[in-house]
């Protein structure tokens, strides 16, 4: 118990979470904090108690099965532990919480990006997600770290597309690779690769247009762009991110679940959690799926995009709590 | 997720009941757990769940089990009525004049979909109401976004009025107001950029936007993925403009939309598009009683049976339907079915549509290169053999010839030929049929049944119409 309370006394660790806290502050009604109320408001720890704990999870989009699997696991530990105070209470939740999705494991969000190494990373994910932005500020990351990075327009779909990629190319000061709208994306990847090759790039990073994954065709042709890529560099991509957006409901585990099988997803990247949605759906990925969350993006400049602090974030959610 | 649907879940849930007359408290009770959790796993915001399940409750108790329903249809009966009411009895036009300018304004986050579907309105207000629209690109702030409105204009040759990113976008809506009334444009169609609702600076543009150019539609473009937040999105939205109605857009995907029930509740806009794919003319419009199903998983007849009518020449419809009774059914009739089905679009879509299938079909692909390779097949027959089945039955050194003709295997062949036989089959079970269970206003009603049977073998040409 307290798991929680120690994991945040440290003030480096605190100032370190302001910002995820900020980002997740803006909803109007705080929505976890919403916990503490109607804890603390309630005289009982009854089954009325439970079912507004389980939907103000469910409210940060966590996934209902884990949900309700949570809270029947919370029902048996009080009543196992006989636990009657708030407090405690509240305690224990956080604790669980921890467990869950915590656990034990050393969670690094690095990507795996070596020196003396053609490195290729691989965005994917549905329409209107942020993947050219957040490429951007990958890139950007990377230039400061003194990489060679080029950036690839591989959606040759969208209308504006490859333009929008190419003005962030710009901006970040990156090379950039191209071919004509309407090229076939596998093509781009090929060509682009070969120059990555003849001109001592350091990290390759790839565009895709997005698409549901529910289209059959569309994901067949990303299970191409892979294929390629793994041809041209051996065990690249080295990364595969599925980019998802925040406000993403349950549709996210189906997403998870299928770009996973066509590519093999490395990471996730969370993207625009510094609107109202607590993108807890990312959760339910890492518990179903174990996939885990590598950055999240925190707002429109280059620099709002953090890598992910999974004990930071549960304490941006938690934050209201004490 | 374990159950698909609320009607799944409902019949797990009522096994023991079944045969009851009527609900007690308990049966409901546990019942409404299901549906609860049903519409959450939807996306509905909880709260709106909690309000309905209070009513769906009210609604449920003793309530008398009609006639051939056990009680789990008969509670799932109640909450599609009960949705159906809060997303409106039916499809709201848009607010387009017949004379004069209308300005149509897009509004809403970031990457919901704005400027594909300003494109994509367009399209469908020059197609179906005749209109001249002129499109207007006021995102300034995204990357390309301009560059994008003009492709897109481009695509569909219709001007888009632009300013660069320099010039501020209340000003550029002003000049569009004033060009495309020099111009005779009719319809307006402002893209403006995405942003979030709790963006003050943001808002406040939207807000000044509104007062220079005073829309006649403002609609709030959102999303069919989006999960809780769904309600703060819309309901920001709304408290700072007068939202006139929304569209919901990637429907195409495998989301079950839940927001769209939020959304409708939370703000009360009538839901009055939605989008249905990347291309320009996949908009359609929002018909808010078939929503109900799809967030209940239960499929969409209807706009399957609106596909089908809408695709499909009534007379060939005819001839096709007596041909196929008279038993008479030839490879030259089953080419013809072909093409009808590939008129209605992708067949995956189409399949998605039916009850049942949605879920059968989850592990299955659909290769729509199937019906092309039957096509193949069916020319690389001579005239003789599409009129008469029997004699590529019978000789093996033919079916040899056509899986030449056409690149195909022998054993494609043989599994055209099964199909065929099936279909025959199928036919004289059809014509022995009672023709008062059909129902003669709308002859495709019975089919769907039919029709999920089949969806999920092998042979995906066997649909019949």
């Amino acid at each position: 118990m307290g798991f929680f309370k120690n994991l945040f006394s440290s003030k480096a660790k605190k100032e370190k979470a302001r910002k995820y806290k900020i980002g997740m502050d803006k909803t109007r009604e705080g929505v976890l904090s919403n916990l503490k109320d109607v804890i603390e408001s309630s005289q009982t720890i009854d089954d009325e108690l439970f079912d507004d704990i389980e939907e103000i999870f469910i409210m940060a989009d966590m996934g209902v099965d884990t949900v309700v699997k949570f809270v029947d696991h919370l029902k048996a530990t009080v009543s196992d532990q006989k636990i009657q105070t708030a407090e405690d209470f509240k305690e224990l939740i956080i604790d669980e919480m921890f467990k869950l999705y915590v656990q034990d494991e050393i969670v690094t969000s690095n990507l795996d990006i070596e020196d003396d190494r053609l490195n290729v990373v691989l965005f994917v994910g549905v329409n209107g997600v942020g993947k050219t932005t957040t490429i951007a500020k990958v890139a950007h990351e990377y230039i400061n770290k003194g990489k060679n990075v080029l950036m690839v327009a591989g959606d040759t779909f969208r209308a504006g597309a490859i333009e929008q990629l190419e003005t962030w190319a710009h901006r970040v000061g990156s090379d950039f690779f191209s071919k004509p709208a309407k090229s076939d994306p596998s093509s781009v990847m090929f060509d682009a690769l070969n120059y990555a090759k003849d001109n001592n790039i350091d990290l390759v990073l790839c565009d895709t247009a997005g698409r549901l994954q529910n289209k059959k065709n569309l994901m067949n042709e990303l299970e191409k762009i892979h294929r390629v890529i793994g041809r041209e560099v051996s065990n690249a991509p080295h990364e595969t991110l599925l980019v998802i957006d925040a406000t993403t409901g349950q549709n996210g585990l189906s997403q998870a679940k299928i770009f996973n099988e066509v590519t093999t997803l490395s990471g996730i990247v969370l993207t625009k959690l510094d609107g109202t949605a607590k993108g807890g759906i990312a959760l339910a990925i890492k518990e179903e799926l174990g996939i885990p969350i590598k950055y999240v993006g925190l707002g429109e400049g280059l620099d709002d995009l953090e890598h992910f602090d999974l004990e930071e974030y549960m304490y941006g959610l938690f934050s209201g709590l004490f | 997720m374990a159950f698909e649907n609320l009607s799944d879940r409902l019949q797990m849930a009522m096994r023991r009941v079944t045969g009851k007359g009527r609900l007690n408290e308990k049966d409901i009770d546990e019942m409404m757990r299901e549906v609860r959790l049903s519409l959450l796993e939807a996306d509905v915001h909880f709260r709106v769940v909690k309000q309905f399940t209070k009513g769906v409750k009210e609604k449920a108790k003793g309530e008398k089990i009609l006639k051939g329903l056990n009680p789990g249809q008969q509670v799932v009966k109640i909450v599609r009525d009960e949705l159906e009411k809060i997303m409106g009895e039916k499809a709201v036009p848009l607010n387009v004049k017949d004379q004069g300018l209308s300005i149509i304004m897009l509004v809403g986050l970031q990457g919901a979909g704005k400027t594909t579907t300003v494109g994509k309105l367009a399209k469908f207000l020059q197609d179906k109401q005749n209109k001249n629209p002129m499109l207007v690109a006021l995102d300034v702030y995204r990357p390309a976004a301009i560059d994008q409105l003009k492709t897109i204009g481009q695509e569909l040759d219709m001007p888009v009025f632009e300013k660069g990113t320099d010039v501020n976008p209340v000003q550029t809506a002003k000049e569009a107001l004033g060009f495309a009334k020099d111009h005779n444009h009719d319809v307006l169609i402002i893209d403006t950029a995405g942003r979030l609702q709790i963006d003050e600076k943001m808002m406040q543009e939207l807000i000044d936007i509104e007062a220079a150019v005073n829309p006649d539609e403002i609609l709030l473009t959102i999303d069919a993925m989006t999960g809780q937040d769904a309600v703060t999105t819309a309901k920001g939205f709304h408290d700072q403009l007068p939202i006139s109605g929304a569209i919901l857009t990637k429907l195409d995907g495998d989301t079950r939309g839940g927001a769209a029930l939020s959304l409708r509740q939370v703000t009360q806009v009538p839901i009055k598009l939605m989008g249905l794919g990347e291309k320009l003319d996949q908009l359609e419009i929002f018909h808010p009683e078939r929503m109900a199903s799809r967030i209940l998983g239960m499929g969409d007849v209807l706009t399957l049976v609106d596909k089908v009518t809408e695709n499909i020449d009534e007379t060939d419809m005819m001839s096709m339907m007596e041909k196929m009774m008279s038993g008479n059914f030839n490879y030259n009739d089953y080419i013809k079915q072909l093409k009808m089905i590939k008129r209605m679009g992708s067949l995956g879509g189409i399949l998605k549509l039916i009850p049942g299938v949605g879920k059968a079909l989850k592990n299955q692909d659909i290769d729509e290169k199937q019906l092309v390779y039957v096509e193949a097949m069916i020319s690389s027959m001579t005239k003789e053999e599409r009129k008469q089945p029997r004699l590529i039955e019978k000789s093996s050194s033919r079916r040899r010839r056509i899986a030449k003709g056409s690149g195909r295997k022998v054993s494609d062949v043989n599994r055209l030929i099964q199909t065929m036989q099936q279909q025959s089959k199928m036919m004289k079970q059809m014509k022995n049929m009672d023709p008062s269970k059909i129902n003669p206003n709308n002859p495709l009603g019975s089919m769907p049944k039919q029709k999920a049977k089949k969806g999920k073998g092998k042979g995906k040409g066997r649909f019949r119409f």
